[in-house]
């Protein structure tokens, strides 16, 4: 009979798999892991402290490093929670220029998502090809406010910077585009017989699991729950446009990769109606005082970010700096179940499921 | 110098006033522009007063005045009468509809209470999703606020349990909600609050060496200059 020593392994923290400073440690028996324990913390750079000694319009730029592969979800979510303290009008043009940003942003981290996660099972050149496309809506972002990432870009009461001549146009044609290429991807990858054994099956957890572990976006819609906040708390202007939200039945990868494919082109269906009502004149700005004080109180307001539920929770005593403020991180939360996926599992299928959640550890970290 | 000779300045310098106000008024006279300013600026004064007043008015009247019932109001009422009946009468501290959040119903529980609550609420009035767990330092006590909602219809509740900032202990809601259990160990770590009853309090942000709590108000860090 063979046997084999109990084996302590560490993966990570600087490990390309785990899309950044993030360790697990885990007990391997052979080839099977018999237990896992997340190790966090080394990008944890304290931003909810940094935040109660500053006001709200410089906390925006910390937003964008939590997780910048979306920094625009993460924008809306803090001018959202003032702006719903403050009461204030957001402007009809800033906000449809919100929505659209917020879109194209989606799309980004798919792709980011996609082509990585495809990278760690093996496949190289789909990483290239994401990274292209990605690049083109990185571009339009920069030549609306000038950065690749970390964009800076929302306002409370509206946004920063007006669209450039021609920047819609540019986005219009960007669709059809990436209309074409997502078929074109679909057909390359999806189908393949390697890609299907390593994913179908693995990672699986049923409705009550997910929700008993407060999961949100495509690890929660892979079980079959219809939440999306944009669906069931709409916020912005998403009750405007038809769009669906795709759900799986089995709870696994290959479930998680369906759906956040599909959510590309639901992205796609919201830009194209976005585009089409874009109001042609109008402010970016909305009314707002000089200093940015909410009154006393607390809000907790939370969106749909590529990753899930991004939330907000603001506790003001009438001050320009918040007096505490947290933020409700996806990654974050989604990450908990990990170590009771890899029970049993193969060291190689850890890789799998750990990119099927789709972790930024900026924002596990905070 | 003469008595005369002082006196002189004296009598010239009220009457130069004199002669000032004269010419403002003339002035003012002369240039209907900006006569109509000060007319102006007269009118802006009293509306001003008479907006106060109106504003002090209002107050009054909506301090005596019941405020309008909040849409949420039923809900609150029913999951409060639902624990006050299952749990117990002094279970709740406090009861409100916090507006700025879209009237948001908020309920504050002894943590004595707080356990056997939580299993409540997630079995008889289906808040099954735990979508947030954060930690207050309010300087005169801790607080800990857990945002609930149901996924089935869309129905949310806040509840907040107080601790104590000598001897922080909140009962822990992991049993029942297996998402708090990194929430908590978070909480833990930045603001110091115990949970008793939770699997697996460590530290998850800062090494495990560390001292002090950061996110506590009186926090002071170890070296000044970081």
């Amino acid at each position: 009979m063979i046997r084999t020593e109990e084996l302590l392994l560490n993966v990570g923290p600087q490990h390309p798999s785990t899309h950044g400073v993030f360790r697990i440690v885990v007990k391997l028996d052979g080839e099977v892991i018999t237990e896992a324990t997340p190790v966090m913390g080394y990008l944890h750079r304290g931003t909810e402290k940094l935040a109660e000694q500053l006001n709200y319009t410089q906390i925006i730029p910390y937003t964008d490093r939590m997780d910048y592969v979306s920094a625009m979800t993460n924008n809306y979510v803090l001018v959202h929670a003032v702006e719903t303290m403050m009461g204030l009008e957001v402007p009809e043009r800033a906000e449809f220029m919100r929505l659209i940003v917020m879109e194209l942003q989606r799309v980004a981290s798919h792709l980011v998502w996609w082509g990585t996660y495809l990278l760690d099972i093996g496949a190289m050149s789909p990483f290239l090809y994401a990274f292209r496309d990605r690049e083109t809506i990185i571009n339009l972002f920069n030549e609306l406010c000038g950065a690749r990432l970390t964009y800076n870009y929302m306002r409370v009461g509206g946004v920063k910077w007006d669209a450039p001549p021609g920047w819609i146009d540019k986005v219009s044609e960007f669709i059809p585009y990436m209309e074409g290429k997502l078929r074109e991807y679909d057909k390359l990858v999806s189908g393949n017989e390697i890609f299907l054994a390593r994913i179908k099956g693995i990672g699986k957890y049923d409705a009550a699991t997910a929700i008993d572990y407060g999961l949100s976006g495509a690890n929660l819609r892979c079980t079959g729950v219809d939440w999306d906040l944009r669906k069931a708390e709409p916020y912005s202007l998403y009750s405007r446009f038809e769009f669906d939200v795709p759900l799986g039945q089995n709870g696994d990868c290959y479930d998680r990769y369906r759906i956040r494919l599909e959510e590309i082109s639901q992205s796609l269906r919201i830009l194209k109606q976005a585009i089409a009502q874009f109001p042609s004149g109008g402010e970016t700005m909305g009314k707002v005082p000089r200093a940015i004080r909410p009154p006393a109180g607390e809000v907790y307001t939370r969106i749909e970010s590529p990753r899930g539920e991004i939330g907000c929770h603001i506790v003001s005593k009438g001050k320009a700096e918040p007096y505490r403020l947290k933020f409700r991180r996806p990654s974050f939360v989604n990450l908990q179940i990990l170590p009771k996926l890899l029970i049993g599992e193969t060291m190689t299928n850890l890789i799998t499921i750990l990119g099927g959640v789709d972790i930024v550890v900026g924002e596990v970290d905070c | 110098m003469s008595e005369e000779e002082k006196k002189e300045p004296q009598e010239s310098g009220t009457a130069e006033a004199g002669e000032q106000a004269k010419q403002k008024t003339a002035e003012a006279e002369a240039d209907p522009e900006k006569a109509a300013k000060l007319k102006a600026a007269a009118e802006a004064r009293a509306a001003r007063a008479a907006a106060k007043a109106a504003a002090e008015a209002a107050e009054a009247a909506e301090a005596s005045a019941p405020p309008a019932p909040s849409p949420k109001q039923p809900e609150l009422d029913a999951a409060a009468a639902l624990i006050r009946r299952e749990v117990a009468d002094e279970a709740l501290e406090e009861v409100y509809i916090n507006e700025l959040n879209g009237h948001m119903p908020t309920i504050i529980v002894k943590n004595d209470y707080w356990r056997s609550i939580a299993e409540l609420l997630k079995i008889e009035n289906d808040l099954t999703y735990l979508r947030n767990v954060s930690g207050v330092d309010y300087e005169t006590h801790l607080e800990v606020v857990y945002h609930l909602v149901s996924l089935q219809s869309g129905r949310e509740l806040t509840v907040k349990v107080k601790a104590d900032r000598e001897k922080p202990e909140v009962s822990s809601a992991t049993p029942v909600w297996a998402t708090a259990n990194w929430n908590e160990r978070e909480i833990y770590d930045l603001l110091g609050i115990v949970f008793t009853g939770h699997p697996d309090l460590r530290r998850i942000m800062m090494p495990d060496d560390w001292v002090g709590h950061p996110l506590r108000k009186d926090y002071e860090p170890l070296d000044s200059e970081v």
